[in-house]
């Protein structure tokens, strides 16, 4: 597989958000009409601790190029402390990512609040400009693939 | 030692202490020795075998053994004393039903380090002294103990066991520790470049034959249905057994044992790839260790695991992306 | 994708006017939804909420026997309640409703028509994808016990009670000692009012004891806790007070008569002694009596028995034993208050050899008429009136080392000027110095009530710590800095008062442990949101009033308290509970027992029994983890600990979440 061959790079990035702060916040982004590119995609979960590394494995496995996770400011959980388990559970993994060879621009954390609609658009904005840098994800896709 | 092993468990058995001894039965080739079940002395007498090949870690036979009727005698390693109270903690071995026989350990031999050394044709392996004495078809050879030592017993915890019931042939005064420091093949390849990783990782995990061995060893991925096997995840379906379930096996695998693995290497030393899998495990250890402070799971059976537990302070995992800087 | 062949699922695209139409091309994101399998229906209209639109939707649900319905529009925050209401309506369980956001994630941002109707095509996809394995769910009841029960009988305690009796509804207030009151009632006077606390306090008191909804169990403690927000069963420990207390009169002729009268008197900070049958002060509530039994000479030698006998009332029973109370609160409030720090690490203030180093709660009982000196000022070495005094601020609080508390105790800048205003009012002969880091005075009238005692009454404030404080000539030698003059101080005073940090009330860890309540570093209990939740624990039907969720005063605990009683007053009125049926489930069959999930759950909504379970016909009994409905909140964190996936969510389940990043990276 050939990045060359393809007509355009049109990367597809996963933002899983949490339904009080960070949802909201992409939420207020749209009121606001703070554009981003339409190649972020957002699932709706309710709080950051629900995000299973298994989901982001599969996104990349499934040919995401990207995947970002979107969770409350520590200490303003809705249920208090989900996003302290989802920032040791993320760093870990995404430190695992890294180590397997797999660029670390590809995954990434960010704590938007219901009000932050300005951050969200500008987070997402750079996260997809980051892709676009990085370009199409062919390892986790691929890592065991026996040739290429 | 293993006639002292033997002769009390015999008289255990005999005074009903327990009705059942877990240890280690001669394999046909001298060192392949694998966990058994003893029932009587006979048996006992016939099969039980305890020296440098006994690597097998039998804290996970606890589990279904301690289901049984009556208790077990199961005989622990240092390090595998780890991994039981790693169990314990998690509640899936019943302590009450348990026999504990902290053995002595010299460190396990690694048959493949005996061959790589090129003896070939080997019939039996006299490890006493600290060098092997290994008879082959071709006659006798020798190479120095230490160089023939399972990775894992490099990076040994110590000589000291975490839970037992008796003692017999440990030193605990021994001396012991690692050979070096366990994190430095790590080390080494996070200094590599991305690439280079990758490159790695690939060549490695392409050798996998997905033949469970890792998971069926590992006292840690004790879970009555893997994950990989049930529809939870829809991981199990055979249309994806080639892709989501291949290619993420071992990532999934060492982040839920990440916190819980005790580091006993049990899943290099059965694979039978020779794929470096204890590397994943360590690589975890190694984070939390280093960001949230030092953590040996099994060390005791109250503390909470660092993926059950925080601090307000933790890293970001925007961390992951400045240390690649450095 | 696995697809449920007996699902029907019905999209419905909402134009809102031009919101939406204006940057996605409705007719293709019908098109390629109708494609989808599973789908036997689509159609937009104009305003998908309104009436018509809603009429829309229960239309189709009933001619075409949807069995899913996904509505691509605004945000599920804006109208998912909307079309889930209108799908029950029309006889579709609402939670098998899912809603595309095409409007705040498409439409309106999204300039480009190309790439706007993609992207809400994908998302439509992925809603597609998660209703086909939506579940209905049913959200449950719970009924709701019409009684509270407040932990505590200090102003919170006492304030939450009677604003929840006077709604009508019952409390029983559990109370350590022997009386109500708690701190307040050993202060002496109150700032920035300077009114006399006993004043407004006993009044509170009374009222509490005479309500007719209120029951208040003095020297009692909890002892167990069970069930959850709405029927919480809890036994209570009636010590046994060898007092009848139906009997007792109040005389008080036993205390005076008691021959045990060396033992050091709690309520005056062991400052003088007490009898071992004593009412801890005078306006005790109840005004009745109890035996300590540790110091009683009956009890320890048996032989005594004068209480009995100089009785008239025959109230003295030493043969009482501890009742247990079983009682059942719909809500239960945590009023558990707070105690100074031990001082013995701070051997620098020489508060252990020093009898004239004392606290601020100390002062306020040498202050108070009943106190130990009977509100003269004296120093307890021997009994002369001091000539000058100094007051140091912050021990133990705003402390860098684990010495102290690393938080800001906030009451102590306040009393602090009201000690040295009352001593110059009182005593203008006494010179009054501060040592202080920072003056910290916000708060209705505070900043103007400290300027009065440096202004009025001329009390020096020294910004600066103090090192050491030493007995030197019968006087002590107070070592100290003055950052402001960059200069050391070394003075001589009569007495030294350490504005000591608090702490909540050590017993809390036990009951918070008993309540599944969180607790932080500091022994606090944690609020459900530091901003929005701030009297409710994030453990349902568990509420927090005063110090033990956080530093406060008289002021601010009170209003904390009736903050409380109004949210206890809340859940109290209604008769049943809703839950959220969108909470974690186990399954047994793949439940390895392990805790992990138990370990991370916010709101011990999870526990382990032993079960029987039958695995393919392997029937043996293992040890599971149960959820329970009405305290799961549904955060998920259990989902992600559990390793081999036993633990999921409904509404949210793992295979809904991958089928909708399968939908997206399709």
């Amino acid at each position: 597989m050939q990045v060359e061959n393809k007509k355009e790079f049109q990367p597809k990035i996963v933002a899983f958000c949490c339904n009080w702060c960070s949802y909201a916040g992409a939420d207020l982004a749209g009121s606001s009409r703070l554009a981003y590119p339409a190649d972020v995609k957002i699932i709706r979960v309710p709080c950051s601790c629900r995000v299973n590394p298994m989901f982001i494995l599969r996104a990349f496995q499934r040919g995401a190029d990207g995947v970002i996770m979107c969770g409350c400011h520590p200490g303003d959980c809705h249920y208090t402390t989900g996003n302290y388990y989802a920032r040791r559970r993320m760093t870990l993994l995404f430190s695992m990512l890294d180590y397997l060879g797999v660029e670390h621009g590809r995954t990434r954390v960010e704590w938007v609040s219901a009000a932050e609609g300005v951050k969200f658009s500008t987070v997402m904005n750079e996260f997809v400009e980051k892709i676009y840098s990085l370009g199409e994800n062919v390892r986790l896709e691929d890592l065991r693939c026996k040739e290429s | 030692m293993q006639r002292e092993l033997m002769n009390r468990a015999k008289e255990l058995l005999i005074d009903e202490t327990v009705v059942r001894v877990l240890g280690w039965k001669k394999g046909d080739l001298g060192y392949n020795h694998e966990p058994a079940y003893f029932d009587s002395p006979e048996e006992l007498e016939e099969n039980f075998v305890y020296d440098a090949f006994c690597g097998a870690n039998l804290s996970k036979y606890m589990i279904e053994a301690g289901k049984q009727e009556g208790k077990t005698l199961v005989f622990l390693k240092p390090c595998d004393t780890y991994s039981f109270n790693q169990l314990l903690k998690e509640h899936r071995i019943k302590r009450e039903n348990t026999y504990i026989i902290g053995v002595g350990c010299r460190g396990n031999l690694d048959i493949d380090k005996i061959k790589a050394a090129g003896i070939k044709g080997i019939e039996s392996v006299d490890a006493d002294g600290d060098m092997l004495k290994v008879k082959t078809v071709y006659g006798e050879k020798e190479m120095p103990f230490e160089e023939a030592l399972l990775e894992r017993c490099l990076a040994c915890k110590g000589k000291t066991h975490m839970v037992y019931d008796e003692l017999i042939g440990a030193g605990e005064k021994e001396e012991a520790g690692p050979k070096g420091n366990r994190f430095d093949r790590v080390s080494e390849l996070e200094s590599l470049s991305p690439e280079e990783r990758f490159a790695f990782w690939r060549s490695e995990l392409s050798k996998c034959i997905r033949c469970n061995a890792c998971r069926n060893a590992c006292p840690a991925c004790s879970c009555l249905k893997c994950v990989f096997d049930s529809n939870q995840f829809d991981s199990n379906q055979k249309a994806n057994a080639d892709t989501f379930e291949e290619q993420m096996f071992h990532i999934i695998r060492a982040f839920h044992v990440a916190g819980r693995c005790t580091d006993c290497g049990e899943c290099s030393r059965v694979c039978p790839q020779g794929i470096p899998l204890h590397l994943l495990n360590r690589k975890f250890i190694k984070d939390i260790n280093t960001l949230y402070g030092e953590y040996q799971a099994g060390e005791d059976t109250d503390s909470l695991a660092p993926l059950t537990n925080y601090t307000f302070e933790d890293a970001e995992p925007g961390i992951v992306a400045e240390r690649g800087r450095k | 994708m696995e697809v449920n062949q007996v699902q029907r699922i019905g999209v419905f695209v909402c134009h809102c006017g031009t919101n939406i139409a204006a940057t996605v091309d409705i007719k293709r994101v019908l098109e390629a939804a109708a494609k989808e399998p599973g789908v036997v229906h689509a159609e937009d209209y104009q305003y998908m909420c309104s009436e018509a639109g809603q009429q829309k939707v229960r239309e189709a649900i009933k001619e075409k026997q949807l069995t899913g319905v996904v509505v691509c529009s605004c945000s599920p925050r804006m109208h998912e309640n909307t079309f889930r209401g209108a799908a029950q309506k029309a006889g579709l369980n609402p939670y098998m409703v899912e809603i595309a956001n095409i409007r705040e994630h498409v439409s309106w941002i999204h300039k480009n028509i190309e790439e706007g109707t993609e992207k809400a095509i994908i998302l439509t996809r992925a809603a597609i994808a998660k209703v086909m394995l939506n579940a209905p769910l049913q959200a449950g009841q719970s009924k709701v016990v019409k009684r509270a029960l407040v932990i505590g009988g200090g102003i919170a305690g006492i304030q939450t009670a009677l604003d929840i009796a006077d709604a009508g509804y019952e409390v029983d207030i559990v109370e350590k000692t022997p009386s109500i009151g708690g701190r307040m009632s050993q202060l002496d006077k109150t700032f920035p009012t300077l009114d006399c606390s006993a004043c407004i306090l006993t009044p509170k008191m009374v009222d509490a004891a005479a309500h007719e909804k209120i029951t208040i169990y003095t020297y009692s403690e909890v002892e167990k806790v069970s069930g959850f927000v709405g029927d919480f069963q809890v036994d209570i420990r009636k010590k046994a007070r060898s007092v009848d207390m139906s009997k007792c009169t109040g005389c008080g002729v036993c205390q005076e008569k008691c021959p045990s009268k060396k033992i050091p008197n709690e309520f005056n900070r062991e400052l003088d002694n007490r009898a071992a049958i004593y009412t801890p002060f005078a306006q005790a509530i109840p005004n009745v009596p109890v035996i300590d039994r540790e110091n009683c000479i009956k009890f320890k030698t048996g032989k005594c028995g004068v209480c009995s006998k100089v009785c008239l009332a025959g109230a003295v029973d030493y043969e009482q034993q501890d009742e247990i109370v079983s009682q059942n609160y719909g809500a239960i409030v945590v009023a558990t208050g707070f105690d100074t720090i031990k001082l013995d690490k701070y051997e620098e203030y020489s508060y252990q050899s020093c009898p004239d180093v004392i606290t601020s709660l100390e002062l306020e009982r040498i202050m108070n008429a009943a106190g130990p000196t009977k509100g003269h000022l004296e120093r307890l070495s021997d009994g002369k009136a001091p000539k000058s005094m100094v007051f140091i601020q912050c021990v133990g609080s705003r402390c860098a080392d684990e010495r102290g508390k690393s938080y800001c105790s906030k009451i102590c800048c306040m009393y602090t000027a009201k000690h040295a205003m009352l001593i110059r009012d009182k005593y203008p002969d006494v010179d009054v110095t501060v040592f202080y880091i920072d003056v910290r005075t916000p708060g209705k009238n505070f900043d103007e009530f400290y300027r009065r005692a440096v202004e009025e009454y001329g009390v020096h404030y020294i910004k600066g710590q103090v090192g050491k404080v030493a007995e030197h000539n019968g006087r002590l030698l107070v070592q100290g800095a003055d950052l402001i003059d960059n200069r050391r101080i070394l003075m001589e005073t009569d007495m030294v008062v350490l504005a000591t940090a608090i702490e909540p009330n050590p017993d809390v860890r036990k009951i918070a442990t008993m309540l599944t309540a969180s607790i932080d570093t500091n022994n606090f209990l944690t609020e459900s949101h530091a901003k929005l939740r701030p009297v409710e624990s994030p453990t349902a039907g568990i509420f927090l009033s005063g110090v033990c969720q956080g530093p406060k005063d008289i002021p601010e605990t009170v209003a904390q308290a009736g903050a409380a009683a109004i949210k206890v007053v809340g859940l109290l009125a209604k008769d049943y509970l809703v839950t959220n049926p969108c909470v974690a489930k186990s399954d047994e069959l793949y439940c390895n027992g392990c805790s992990a999930c138990e370990k991370v759950c916010p709101y011990g909504a999870i526990s382990y029994e032993d079960r029987e379970v039958n695995d393919h016909g392997i029937r043996e009994v293992r040890r599971v983890a149960s959820v329970n409905s009405a305290l799961c909140q549904g955060c998920g964190a259990c989902t992600v600990a559990c390793p081999s996936g036993a633990m999921d969510l409904q509404g949210f389940s793992n295979r809904q979440i991958l089928a909708e990043v399968d939908a997206i990276c399709r």
